[in-house]
Order: structure tokens, then sequence, then C-alpha cells
């Protein structure tokens, strides 16, 4: 098979798409960051808060992050099986159908029209849509994966065949609903019963598509950008299965002293506590790919994305299970500490790592290097210092206001109102949207990068 | 350079070294691995979430609570529409100081009408789940027309423009059946008819208020504003009543 059969103008799609909702959720971001502070911002009923931060959530989460998954997806499938996308048409609908979607998501929830479930806020019919949307990704997904040229399927694969399948169970248990008419539903599940429903689902979105194709993206990108093999096939078999395993009991960590039965928190706090094992895993394993080369850090740009990346990635593993623990999600939870943590995934190792698998692929599919490897450069301190301020910030806003809301005087009344707690936190959320900009400024620079490459290509 | 490295040799880099054992042939048969990890999901799914929907602790019920009116089920769609869960929570926790600052902490059965829930994740503004009499309801006609008005320093968007707006209610009967409240089509008229007679009676105790808020046009229907006050003073009623009568 020759390259040039391979389908590659279906990648350049979705990263375009990818960069146009990137730049689109972060503009969002920063609306509402600004918000936080200064209320007159809410200048009309969909520039206001409340429907705003789903904007940000589901451009950034369903726009940005999975156009990259789909983006990398193709290039993988292709590059591990040996075989050109089986439907190419059908992957070029997936395109169109992908973008319609969300622009139709974006305008709705822009509307009002939320079903409040976080990260599954869109009513019915767009909700069919995406699983629509899903088979026909998952086609080609098989298809590629069962004409495949070669033996052996690689770990990247493991994990794209894993999201496959567990992003169908999760959305549509979760999205259950009865129609009252085309813009309305009402949850199929009600109350304590919706709430386990909604965070089974809502932990475990996150974590099969923050964790389970990022993972497939650094398994393949990093070796080959490296030009060193994985440090262990063993390993990567262990953190695969016990990761697709442990997840799903750990949705209730969410719903810590909540009215949800206890059982199902405590099972949730001990699948938590394990998942640090096989996120480890990976962690240790790309560390030791890179053993006797950390000059490579230096000399290749892409591998400190790579490597930072991974590095939030573990971080991100030990805090999650950590704030999971009754005693401390008592003191956390509800905080700005859980936004931080958050994004210190999304902003450092999802977009880190899919940045970096943008600029390997990039210049392999227009047969042109990358304009910039200095502003790739830039991009990278960019949007590592935008990110290290804004969740440390967040961090020490969210200890601050947890204490405030916990203080007693010594009579046993409470020392500050709500007001004095959400009050003092306005330096903080000043930082956070410094921190925004810088990091906006990188994912510019990165985005255009990434065009003026494609542009030159196309001469 | 680095990015023009040749994929074929990167294959090598890649593929799995030979190796013998029983579940080697598992990554050769894509069909069978996605069979296995669907099996290996829905181990942690069926015990902790699809087994647990069909235990009676996962629906508790109780004759002191009550389903939302049709107003306050309205309301409550506003509240939904608008999104105010992104920052107010809907469950007290058993806390100390969270009981101090809030109230009684949240019971499962208070939430077996609520479709979907809105316990929230974040507490920008403070928890709602004890608000119901807490305040009048001229408290929150001042309130919703501008936090900053009267907490100078809030961060809470200004909702004056639900005065604005005349409360749809062509769908109200198709919801109540959707959820089986099980109030008639009458029952319904009425609770809808009883509630603007309530806000629109000139001895209404937050006239004033209301009438601040409200485009003199609209001062003889029932508002999205009304209507979302209705459900924010039934939330946690039912509880504050329970204690009353002990």
């Amino acid at each position: 098979m020759t390259e040039n059969s391979y389908d590659y103008r279906i990648v350049r799609g979705f990263v375009f798409s990818a960069l146009f909702w990137l730049i689109i959720g972060l503009i969002v971001g920063l609306w509402i960051a600004f918000e936080m502070f200064n209320p007159g911002l809410n200048l009309t009923p969909w520039l206001s808060f409340g429907r705003l931060r789903v904007v940000h959530t589901n451009g950034l989460g369903l726009g940005f992050g999975l156009a990259g998954i789909f983006a990398a997806t193709y290039y993988i499938l292709q590059k591990l099986t040996r075989t050109p996308i089986v439907f190419p048409r059908l992957a070029r609908f997936h395109l169109y159908l992908f973008n319609i979607i969300i622009a139709l998501a974006a305008l709705s929830l822009f509307a009002g029209m939320s079903t409040t479930k976080e990260y599954a806020e869109l009513e019915w019919p767009l909700d069919i849509a995406v699983v629509v949307m899903w088979v026909i990704f998952a086609v080609n997904v098989f298809a590629s994966l069962i004409r495949r040229k070669e033996k052996q399927m690689y770990v990247s694969l493991w994990y794209i065949i894993a999201m496959t399948v567990t992003i169908a169970v999760l959305y549509i248990v979760n999205n259950l609903a009865v129609p009252v008419n085309f813009f309305k539903s009402y949850s199929l599940y009600a109350g304590v019963n919706d709430a386990n429903v909604q965070w089974w689902y809502g932990h475990n979105i996150v974590g099969f598509i923050f964790t389970v194709p990022i993972l497939a993206m650094f398994y393949y990108f990093l070796p080959v950008s490296s030009g060193l093999p994985l440090y262990s096939h063993r390993l990567s078999i262990i953190s695969f299965w016990s990761l697709i395993f442990a997840y799903l009991w750990t949705g209730a960590h969410h719903l810590m002293l909540t009215p949800v039965p206890e059982w199902i928190q405590t099972v949730a706090i001990a699948f938590s506590i394990f998942l640090i094992a096989p996120s480890w895993g990976s962690v240790v394993n790309g560390y030791y790919t890179l053993q006797g080369n950390w000059d490579k850090m230096r000399s290749n740009y892409l591998i400190k994305f790579f490597i930072l990346g991974i590095t939030f990635y573990g971080l991100q593993t030990i805090q999650g299970p950590t704030q999971g623990l009754r005693t401390l999600n008592a003191f956390f939870h509800y905080t700005d500490w859980v936004i931080g943590h958050v994004h210190m995934g999304t902003m450092g190792w999802v977009t880190m790592t899919i940045s970096a698998s943008f600029y390997y692929m990039i210049p392999k599919i227009s047969g042109r290097p990358l304009h910039s490897i200095k502003i790739a450069n830039v991009h990278f301190w960019l949007i590592l210092m935008g990110q290290l301020l804004w969740t440390v910030t967040m961090w020490i806003g969210g200890i601050q206001q947890g204490a405030m809301w916990k203080a007693t005087d010594p009579d046993g009344s409470l020392t500050y109102n709500f007001l004095d707690s959400i009050a003092s936190l306005y330096p903080y959320y000043q930082i956070r949207f410094a921190a925004g900009v810088v990091y906006f400024v990188g994912i510019l620079l990165f985005a255009w990068n990434i065009f003026v490459t494609i542009r030159k290509s196309e001469k | 350079m680095e990015h023009f490295r040749d994929d074929q040799k990167i294959g090598k880099i890649t593929s799995e070294p030979k190796k013998g054992g029983i579940a080697m042939g598992l990554y050769s048969k894509p069909l069978v691995f996605a069979v296995l990890s669907a099996v290996v999901i829905l181990v942690g799914t069926i015990a902790t979430v699809f087994i647990p929907m069909f235990m009676p602790s996962m629906h508790p019920v109780s004759d002191y609570v009550k389903p939302y009116t049709a107003v306050e089920l309205e309301g409550r769609d506003i509240y939904i529409r608008e999104g105010c869960n992104n920052c107010h929570t809907q469950t007290v926790r058993p806390l100390r100081t969270e009981v101090l600052r809030y109230g009684e902490y949240s019971k499962p059965e208070e939430f077996a009408y609520d479709r979907p829930f809105l316990w929230g994740s974040r507490r920008t503004g403070p928890d709602l789940n004890r608000l119901g009499g807490k305040y009048p309801d001229s408290w929150h006609y001042k309130h919703m027309e501008s936090p900053q008005s009267m907490f100078e320093k809030s961060n809470m968007p200004p909702y004056a423009w639900m005065a604005e707006r005349k409360l749809d209610t062509r769908y109200t009967v198709k919801k109540i059946a959707v959820l089986g409240y099980g109030y008639s089509e009458e029952e319904i008229a009425a609770q809808i008819a009883d509630y603007k007679a309530k806000v629109t009676n000139p001895g209404y105790d937050s006239r004033a208020s209301r009438d601040e808020v409200t485009p003199e046009a609209l001062r003889g229907e029932l508002t999205e504003m009304d209507a979302i006050i209705a459900y924010m003073q039934k939330l946690g009623r039912d509880v504050k009543q329970l204690e009353a009568q002990r």
C-alpha cells in the first residue's frame, strides 16, 4: 500500500474543525471568566453565565476534543492497519454531520435548550444525531480493523476500540428521556437514581474522551515522533484492561455526601484509589520510553508537549482520587479547586497531546515541514504558563473558599456569610482571566502555525 | 529532519514484538476485542448503576413530599433553561457548618419528583435546597431584578427580563402528563388560575415589589419571574413543614 492511497483530507478536515471550535470555545471561556468578577457582561439572556457555561464546556469538550480525536483516529487507524479508510465518503459525511451537530448544539444551548445533565446537555433531537454520527464513525473504525494488513493491533487501537464501544453505552443510557416537544424532554430517571446515572456518565465521558483516546494518541505519537520504541507492551496491556475495568465504578465520587446510597459512594472511592495504578502505568511507560534519550526534550520540539502532557495526566490522576476521599471531598467539593483540577487535565494533558499530534500529522500529510518550530515552541510555553497560572490560582481560591465555608466563631456560629466567600475570590478570578488570555494567545499561535503550514502546501 | 521520518521504519517501533501466550490472539481479533471491552466496562456499570436502578433505595418516596404544581413546574423549567444549576447546588450535605448555613441536610425522598435532578456541582452561589420560605416573594422580585442592588458584591446575572416575559403554559398539560404527576387538565388550569389570582390580587403581600419589576402590560398576567419565584419558594418547603409538624 502506498502513502498516496491514504485518505488524509478527512484528517485535515477534522484538524480544521478542532481548531475552529477550540478558538470559539476559548472565547466563550474568556467571556464567562470575565463575568465571574464583572456580572455586567451578562448583557442578554443568551449571554448570561448559566447558558454560556454549557456552550463553553460542550464547545471545547465535544467540539474541540472530539474533532481532535476524530482527526487523530482517522490518521492512526490508517497507519496502524496499513489500510486506507474503507468508506471515505461516509467519513466525509461524518465530518459534515459533526460540524452541523456542534453548530446546532451551540445555538440550542445559547437559546437555553438544555437538559442540565453535565456534558449531556443537548436536547433529544441532537442526541439522536450524535448517536447516528457515532455509528458512522464506528463503521469506519471496525471496517478498517477487519480489513487491516497488520496482524497485531497496536495499543493505540485498543484504546480506540474501548472508546468507540463505551461512549455508545454511556451516551445512550444517560440521555434516555421522554420528549414533551421538539425542544424539551424530561429525563427517564428521577432524583437520586438520575444523579447516579448522570455521574456514572459524567465521570466516564471524561474518562473515555479526555483519557482513553488521548492515551491512544500518546501511545502512537510519542514513539513515532521520538523514534523510540514503547518501553513495555506488557505494562500497556495491564494498564489498559485495569483502566477500563476500574473507571466505570467511580462515578459516584462526584456525589460524595449527597443522598445517593452510601455504599455506592464508598465503592467509588475504593475504585478511584485503585485507578492511580493503571493511570500511572501509562505515565511510567511514557517516561521509560524516553530513558537514555531525555535530551530529546530539548532537541525535538514535540517531545516536551507529550512528556509535559503525560505529567499533567499523572498529576491529574493522583489529584482526582485524592479529592474523591470523603473527608477531603467535604472540604473541596463545590469550590473552585475542582475547576482547577478539570482544567489541568483539559488545558494541560488533553490540549498539549492534541497539539503535538497535530504538529506531527500536518507536516506528514501535507508533505511540507511545519511553518515554524519557533512559533510552536512559543505556543508550548504560553499554554504551559497560562495553564499553570490558571490552575494554581483556582486551587488557592478553592482552598480559601472551602476554609471560609467551614470557619466558625468560638460561639459555634458561622464566621463568614456566603457573599464574603465569593467576594474574596474576585482577585483570583481576575488572575484567572489574565492566565486565560495568555493561554488563548498560545492557542492562536498554534492555529496560525497549522493554518500556514497547510496553506503553503497547497501552493 | 525529525518530522520527515519514514513511517515504515516507525512501524517497527509500534508493532507488537512476537511473543507466545494464550492472550496474544486477542490482539489480532478486533471484534472479539470489542466484545470483551464491552463486557469489562459493563461489570462496574451493572454493579453500581443498573442493579441499583431496580433497588428501592434508588426510588424513595414519602407522603410528606408533594409533586410540583403546574406553576412551580414551569418555574423549574425556567431554572433549567437558564442553567441556574451551573452556579447553585440543591443538596445540603450532612456537615455541621453546612447544616448551620442552609438548614436540615437533604434526604433521598425529597427528589422523587425531580426529572432531571438539579443537585449541581459548583457553588458560585449558595445552595438552594432549603430556600423555600426563607425570604418573602418581594425579596425575590427585587433580587432577581438586580442582585447587585441588594448585594453590591454579588456576581449573579440580573434577570429583570424574566418579568417582561409572559409565562408560556402551552405545554404544561403535556409536561405533567409526561411526568405523571396525576393532575387533571382542570386541576392544572385551576393551579395556574389560582397562582395568577394570588400574585395579581391587590392584597398580595409582595405586590409593591412585583409591580416595580413587572411592566404595566403584564401586571395582570403570570410572568416567567412569577413562576421561577413560585419554584424557589417550593424548594425544601415539604421538609420544613414536616419539621414544623413535629
